[in-house]
Parts: structure tokens; sequence; C-alpha cells
């Protein structure tokens, strides 16, 4: 039984910290839309001139702006599958009472709380031309002559840039199918064996199918995350060379911060919100169908 | 015997992994044990004769890494204790009252966690900019905390739909206010609640970089995460002393994390929730 009387009350919780919501995320968001039809720049903080729609034609125009876009759907078709596959093997394996699986949980699980900064400074070194990598190349195994470039070749430099994501995020699919399979019947496997299936047999046919609604929810999560990529390539790229290497949120992050052309990345971050926004919109749909 | 083998081979395959897992961390280690000389040197070596604390020394006292860990463990505690108390507020009015405006309020906030927070930056930068706060440790908690508003009370308002509202009633009936009823029941009630929303906020809150990035440029107001980006930047060859600072910055994290295991995983379980 609900009473009327307690409304005034319900307005003394929720004012201070919705208000407090509003101010710093909700007005923002209006904010960055208008500024986004202006050529807003830090010198006319308050006499930013509109444009209409002159940021968005420039974005369409922008070559970066595509390489941008390319660049992080490289990484997300090489980072969102390799997480999944790695990840999965783990949980698979670790999803027994076999010795040391904890400590093996332990372990895999570090790199998800290791700090982008630390893991992106980590890679730069190994990668970078006079790093680890070229050292055991070529002076250890003698396999190659001249040190790879590896960070200032764009395309080599997103794959490092992938395998910082896998090492990074594989520990959380580890986690999450590790969840999943606890509802996975052990003695379906039993039963598969006595049949005479073999091990990637109940894999593909018990297994899979048993999280399938896991493995949608990892895939949107990490689909999600590739869009959002930016510490790590503002640390070890930082775009260069030439802008060859810059992902969606870098870009727009030059542009703000490095060009102060504040309007045009405006435009940008709003066009790079959709993707993102449709995304997560999708996920939670989806979370919400099935309960989790 | 086919059994041993193949158990032996998913030993070693588990083995492999855990070490390119660990391998960075002991990497890192390694490094920044070693005297500057041998850093600086190339070929780079993974084992020196004699292990130092040099680099360690270096970072901690003539490189302010003690005032960056200051810095960011009050960063992170101010922006716990806003997040904690707003977010249970929130959460407990959505719980416990009906008001207009409830559904489309609600709506709003769950509305929000689909706009990627950096696409935020530019007009958090100006309005920081306008309240003077840029350069504050006050314009960098704000955010934060405004930011995990919404996940947090999502979490919380789903624990307290759980506790039973007999209590509401008997609560009510003895004359105790709602204020009473938030302060004294709801909230004791929730720490298992708590726990998973901390520890999340937590892992974010402590490695965030691109807002501190954007916001902090007195270098005594630096958190980690940008010290160490910044500094990378400034003595690209020390290496050792790079390296010892990282050290400083995920240590504390991975101890907790040792420590609390079974609730860093819920934590995480609870942030797949969000992103």
């Amino acid at each position: 039984m609900r009473r009327r009387t307690f409304n005034l009350e319900a307005y003394l919780f929720v004012a201070p910290p919705f208000a407090f919501f509003v101010l710093f995320i909700v007005y923002p968001l209006v904010r960055n839309a208008l500024y986004s039809f202006t050529d807003f720049r830090l010198t006319n903080l308050h006499a930013a001139p509109f444009v209409g729609l002159d940021n968005y034609v420039r974005v369409l125009e922008d070559p970066v702006f595509w390489i941008s876009i390319r660049n992080v759907l490289i990484y997300g078709a090489i980072s969102v599958p390799g997480q999944i596959a790695i990840g999965f093997a783990i949980a698979f394996v670790l999803d027994r009472r076999i010795a040391g699986v904890r400590l093996f949980r332990t372990l895999y699980f570090i790199p998800v709380i290791t700090s982008w900064v630390v893991a992106s400074l980590i890679f730069k070194f190994i990668f970078t031309d006079r790093g680890l990598l070229n050292y055991v190349l070529s002076d250890v195994l003698h396999l190659t002559g001249e040190p790879i470039s590896w960070l200032s070749t764009p395309l080599y430099a997103m794959i490092v840039l992938s395998l910082l994501g896998i090492w990074k995020g594989t520990g959380w699919v580890m986690v999450m199918y590790l969840a999943a399979l606890q509802n996975v019947p052990k003695d379906l496997y039993e039963a598969a064996a006595m049949d005479g299936a073999t091990v990637p047999q109940s894999v593909r046919y018990i297994t899979l199918p048993a999280v399938r609604e896991m493995t949608g929810f990892v895939q949107i999560m990490l689909i999600i995350g590739a869009f959002n990529v930016f510490t790590s390539v503002y640390l070890v790229t930082d775009g260069g060379p030439l802008n060859q290497t810059e992902v969606m949120l870098t870009w727009m992050y030059r542009q703000a911060f490095g060009h102060y052309d504040l309007g045009y990345a405006s435009a940008l971050s709003f066009l790079f919100a959709i993707p993102i926004g449709l995304l997560t919109w999708v996920r939670f749909r989806l979370t919400e169908r099935s309960g989790t | 015997m086919r059994r041993i083998a193949i158990h032996t081979a998913m030993y070693v395959l588990l083995a492999v992994g855990a070490l390119i897992s660990l391998y960075p961390l002991l990497f890192m280690l390694s490094t920044s044990l070693q005297p500057m000389t041998v850093v600086f040197e190339y070929p780079p070596k993974l084992f020196a004769g004699a292990l130092t604390w040099d680099n360690f020394e270096a970072a901690w006292a003539s490189r302010d890494f003690s005032l960056y860990l200051v810095n960011s463990l009050f960063v992170t505690a101010a922006s716990l204790f806003i997040i904690a108390l707003l977010s249970s507020l929130l959460a407990f009015a959505y719980s416990r009252f009906e008001f207009a405006g409830k559904r489309a309020s609600f709506a709003v906030l769950l509305g929000s966690l689909v706009i990627p927070g950096l696409t935020l930056v530019i007009p958090q930068f100006v309005m920081m900019h306008q309240l003077g706060l840029d350069d504050t440790f006050a314009g960098l908690i704000t955010v934060y905390a405004a930011g995990a508003i919404p996940f947090t009370t999502f979490l919380l308002k789903g624990f307290f739909d759980s506790i039973s509202r007999e209590i509401d009633e008997s609560i009510a009936i003895d004359g105790g206010s709602s204020w009473t009823m938030y302060w004294r029941m709801v909230l004791p009630l929730s720490k298992p609640a708590f726990v998973p929303a901390i520890i999340f906020n937590v892992l974010s809150i402590w490695e965030e970089f691109p807002w501190a990035l954007t916001i902090i440029s007195d270098p005594a107001k630096r958190t980690l995460p940008i010290a160490l980006a910044n500094f990378q930047g400034q003595y690209t060859t020390q290496w050792g002393v790079v390296f010892a600072g990282s050290l400083i910055a995920v240590v504390p994290i991975i101890a907790v994390f040792l420590l609390l295991q079974r609730f860093f995983v819920q934590g995480i379980m609870a942030g797949a929730v969000k992103g």
C-alpha cells in the first residue's frame, strides 16, 4: 500500500542525484549536438558562428574519418573472434575439476585488471623499433636482418593493437563462459562419449549450442568495446604514422584537443556515438529477453 | 596412456597461456629491477646480474609517484563516496516510491548508458572550464561520479527490490520515516550489492585515462594513469623507471584482487550489464 503523501518525500530522494546526473551527462549531450552545427573553437566560446551542416559535410570528405572507421573494423575483425575463440577454449578446459584450476583462473584473469595504460606501455616496449621482439627476431633467432617497423607499418600496427586487445580481454570472456558452462549438464558429455562422440564433436553439438546466448552477448559486448578503443591507440601509435592508425575516438580527440576544432570534433563524436549507441541498445534488448 | 598424454598436453598448453598472461608483468618487474644502464642498452637484456631498487626509488621519490598514488587514492575514494550516496538515494526512490515522472526519468537514466562516455568529453570540458573546475580534482570527480550514477543505480535498485516490503510496513507502523527506512534498513541490508558495485567502479576509475588527460594539466594533480603516460612521453628511454611506476599503479589492484577474488568476478559480471 503506497500512499500519495509519500510523493514529496520521493522528490527529496530523487531530485539531488537526478539533477546532478542531468547537469553533467544529459545537458552536455544536448550541448554537444548544438556545437556540431557551429564553428566552435576554444577562442570563441560564447560567439561560435552557426554553420549549419558544414561540419557534417566536412566529416564525409575527411579521408582520415574513413581511415579511422576502417581501422576500427580491422581491430574488431581480429580482436573480437580472437578473444572469443581463446576465451572459450580456456573456459572449456577450466570447467572441470582438475588440479590447479583455481590458480589458472586467477592467472588468466590478471590481464583484465591490468590497466590499459600499463598494458599499452608494455606492448609499446615489446614492439617498438628497438624493442624486445625485434631483438629476439634479429639478434637471437637471426630471422630478420633489419628491424621490422611493427608500429609504423599501419597494418602491422593494427595487428599489434588487436593483440593487445586480445591479451587484455580474453580473461573476461573466460569468466563469462565459465559462468555459462556451469549450466551445461556434465552427464551429457559422458553420454556422448559412450556413443562414440569425439571431443570436437561434443563441443560442436553440445557445448556451443548450450552457450549460444552467452556467445551472442559476449560478441556484442566486445564489438562495443572495439568501437570504444582509445587508450591503447593513443599511447602505442598515437594514430601515426600520418594518421594511418587513427581510430574513431582518437581522431575525434585529436580534432578537439590537438587542433582545437571543437565544432568539427562534436560532429565526429555524434557520428561515432550512433553505431555504439545502437549496438548498446540492441544488447539491452537481448539481455532483457534472456533475463540475465 | 592416452589419457595421460592428453592431460600432459592440456597442462602444457594451460601453462603456456598462463605465461602469456603473466609475461608482461614479469617482464615489467625484471626490467624495473635492473640498473638504468642495463635498461638503456641495446640489445635489451632479460636478466642482468645485479638487481636494484634504484628505479623504484627514482619513480617513488624524484618522479613523484608517491604523490600520484595519493592523488589516485583520493580521487577514487571521493568518487566512490559520491557514487554510493547519490546512486543509493535514487535506487531507493525508484524501488520504494510512486511519483509522477518515475518511468520517464528512469528511462532517461537507463538510456544514457548507451552513450559512449568519451563522446561527451568536449561539452564536459567546456562546462568545467566555465565553472572554473578545469585542472581540479573536483572537475575530475564530478564527471566520474555523474557517469557512474546510472549503472550503479540500476544495480542497487535490483537488490533493493528484493528486500521484503513487509519490513517497510512494520517500520511505517512504528512511526519510522522513509529516511529511517533508507538509512537504518535498506543500506545495512544491501552490503552484498554494494561490494560488486564498488569494485566495478574502482576498476574503472583507478585506470581512467582520457578524462584525466583532458582536464588535468598541473603535474602535481596527476593521477597514476596520466602520470605514467606523460612520463613515457617525456623520457622515452627510461623504461626501468616507467615500469617501476607501472607496478606502483598495478600492484594495489592485483593485491586487492587476490584477497577479494570472488567479489571481483561478481563486480566484473555486474559490469557486463554495462560495458
